[in-house]
């Protein structure tokens, strides 16, 4: 009798836990000698004196999985652990970013579109978390309207990089912009540096693996993308030195491009860019220091584009 | 079984009582023992000069395999020209030991392969079933090697061993081994249709008994093909039966084996069940197709010492 009175009144508890606890702990304590059943033990509240930290350690982002990095290795970030990256992290990155690149490169442009949208949903929704982790609020504001901004290319790049040519001939003539293939990114610090080279690189239908100088931002950011539509494999962070993985980047064949925005040392960008000419790459370098706040064009997206022309016969 | 029992064979040609004893006279496989042997052994670490050595054996004794309906003749000569030179960019490159295609085939890649030193293997006797009648299989044996095989893949009924007909199949591999003449025999065991390692154990002494060359685990048009623990149960089959009559057979692992990391955990299974003596071309062989481009990658990282692309090799 008193057990069933008390589920029954565990059942019809209100939604506040705090309530909810209140009368758990009143019916078992009404319970407690009768029936054997010993009282239950007042629940702590959470707070400082009794609670251990829960302290968050910041992985990879390979293939929509959060891995540690192959090699064991950690380095501390402002008192946070991050995984350091390694040649093989790289490696198994680049595996993932091939894997999913066909089917991102051939889903439709808008579905690309909503896709992108959705992650922009995502991140609105964390910016406490980026603020927390040193991010200005307005950085991450600009951050969320850039992906906004990308979001809406999805369907409206190849009309304005691509359309019919006028031909000599009795031939339709059409120019359509495709998707370069798995494209490395050397990330800037800055939050909205990342956004900037990583959305143009994704819409178009390429997938990246990103190296990130700044891990905390760039995890949060994985987070984001992992809980929102985007496959796994479009987008793949590592965080540690750029210096030590982008080589690998740079010399791997089965990399298409290289985006070299946020190398800040130009005999290190020099060194990459010459490396990539081995493969045929293209190199993305940014003259100077780019201003991530200005209206970013087209370039970003046009640069990781490649051009098919169609000859199509008319008139037989 | 143990290696050093030298007890002589009974005889057992004419006797389907004789051979169903001996047959269920050996000694069960453990399988949880197999399997953790096996899975222990794929565990070893191979690398630097040690790992160049392996993948370029591996490539040696590749048979590299093109079995679909959709074969053409271009596409035999291509694979028959790759098979010759398998990277075209790096003469130190060996050769693969085989390739294997279907009979109507054969006169098409003996053209290419013919005093090459590369073998040239035609699967025989209704593959992949081996439901057909035993002249249609022989006249389908007969052809293949006047064709110009000097390697001949035969597949047992597995319909008749699964009914207990032992006699039957051995009577079939002696007469097919008789119309190979000089030609090696392989034996298709299908060990995914086999359901236990005890059958697996029981076909391949069968088969050694009637006379094949090689063993071999699978057709590759099933859905499971080559795994570790039967080859593990093929090797120390052959090896007990060398020890008890001193005739070498070899081994040949097909279907499945797609990486370079596969195909050194069987080195390494050889190495540790039968030892050095198996470790040749002329003793074990991976039917394969798609293992060959990335053993040829896994090379090229070796020689070039960056990450190689699957862009780089051929599809064929």
């Amino acid at each position: 009798m008193p057990e069933s009175s008390s589920s029954r009144s565990r059942k019809s508890a209100p939604t506040s836990a705090g309530k909810a606890v209140a009368v758990r702990r009143s019916s078992a304590v009404r319970a407690g000698t009768t029936a054997g059943v010993p009282a239950v033990a007042p629940v702590t509240p959470p707070g400082p004196p009794g609670r251990l930290a829960v302290r968050k350690t910041y992985k990879l982002f390979i293939g929509g999985a959060f891995p540690r990095s192959e090699s064991g290795r950690t380095y501390l970030v402002d008192g946070d652990n991050a995984a350091l990256a390694s040649r093989k992290d790289a490696r198994d990155a680049v595996v993932a970013a091939r894997k999913a690149q066909p089917k991102w490169a051939g889903a439709t442009a808008y579905n690309r579109g909503q896709v992108l949208y959705r992650v922009a949903e995502m991140l609105e929704a964390r910016h406490a978390e980026f603020v927390a982790c040193g991010v200005p609020a307005a950085e991450v504001d600009a951050a969320v309207d850039r992906w906004v901004w990308y979001a809406g290319w999805a369907d409206k790049i190849a009309q304005v990089h691509g359309g019919a040519n006028p031909v000599a001939g009795p031939f339709f003539n059409i120019s359509a912009p495709e998707p370069t293939g798995v494209v490395g990114v050397v990330a800037p610090a800055s939050f909205l540096g990342l956004v900037s080279v990583i959305a143009p690189a994704i819409v178009t239908g390429n997938t990246v693996v990103v190296l990130a100088p700044a891990p905390q931002a760039a995890i949060i950011l994985a987070e984001v993308l992992a809980t929102s539509d985007m496959p796994g494999g479009v987008v793949n962070i590592l965080t540690g030195h750029p210096a030590e993985t982008a080589p690998w980047l740079a010399s791997h064949d089965d990399v298409n491009a290289l985006d070299l925005t946020g190398v800040t040392d130009p005999a290190l960008a020099a060194d990459l860019e010459r490396t990539a000419a081995g493969s045929l790459k293209r190199v993305v370098r940014p003259a100077g220091d780019p201003d991530f706040t200005a209206d970013p064009g087209l370039t970003p997206m046009t640069s990781l584009l490649e051009t098919k022309t169609v000859w199509h016969p008319k008139g037989f | 079984m143990t290696a050093t029992t030298t007890s002589r064979l009974p005889d057992l040609s004419g006797s389907a009582f004789n051979l169903r004893s001996f047959l269920h006279g050996l000694p069960g496989v453990d399988k949880v023992g197999v399997e953790a042997r096996a899975a222990a052994l794929g565990t070893r670490s191979v690398k630097t000069s040690a790992k160049a050595a392996a993948i370029d054996l591996a490539i040696r004794m590749v048979d590299l395999t093109t079995l679909e309906g959709a074969d053409t003749p271009g596409k035999v000569r291509a694979l028959s020209a790759k098979a010759l030179r398998p990277d075209p960019a790096d003469p130190t490159c060996p050769p693969v030991a085989a390739v294997c295609v279907y009979p109507a085939m054969v006169p098409v890649a003996a053209e290419v392969l013919r005093g090459t030193g590369v073998h040239l293997a035609s699967v025989a006797t209704a593959f992949p079933s081996g439901q057909a009648p035993l002249d249609v299989k022989l006249a389908d044996t007969r052809d293949a090697v006047a064709a110009g095989a000097d390697e001949i893949d035969m597949v047992i009924s597995r319909g008749a061993f699964l009914a207990g007909r032992y006699d039957h199949v051995y009577e079939e591999i002696v007469a097919v081994k008789e119309a190979c003449g000089s030609a090696h025999l392989k034996v298709i065991l299908e060990t995914g249709e086999l359901e236990t390692y005890d059958n697996v154990r029981r076909a391949s002494w069968l088969a050694m008994l009637a006379g094949a060359d090689f063993i071999k685990t699978s057709t590759g048009k099933v859905p499971v093909a080559a795994t570790l623990p039967v080859t593990l149960v093929m090797l120390e089959a052959v090896r007990d039966f060398r020890a008890r009559t001193g005739r070498q057979v070899g081994v040949k692992p097909a279907g499945g084996i797609r990486t370079t990391k596969d195909a050194i955990k069987y080195l390494v299974l050889i190495n540790e069940t039968v030892g050095d003596d198996w470790l040749d071309p002329d003793w074990f062989r991976f039917g394969a197709s798609s293992l060959l481009n990335d053993l040829l990658m896994q090379r090229t990282k070796l020689t070039t010492g960056h990450y190689a692309g699957p862009d780089y090799f051929t599809l064929d």
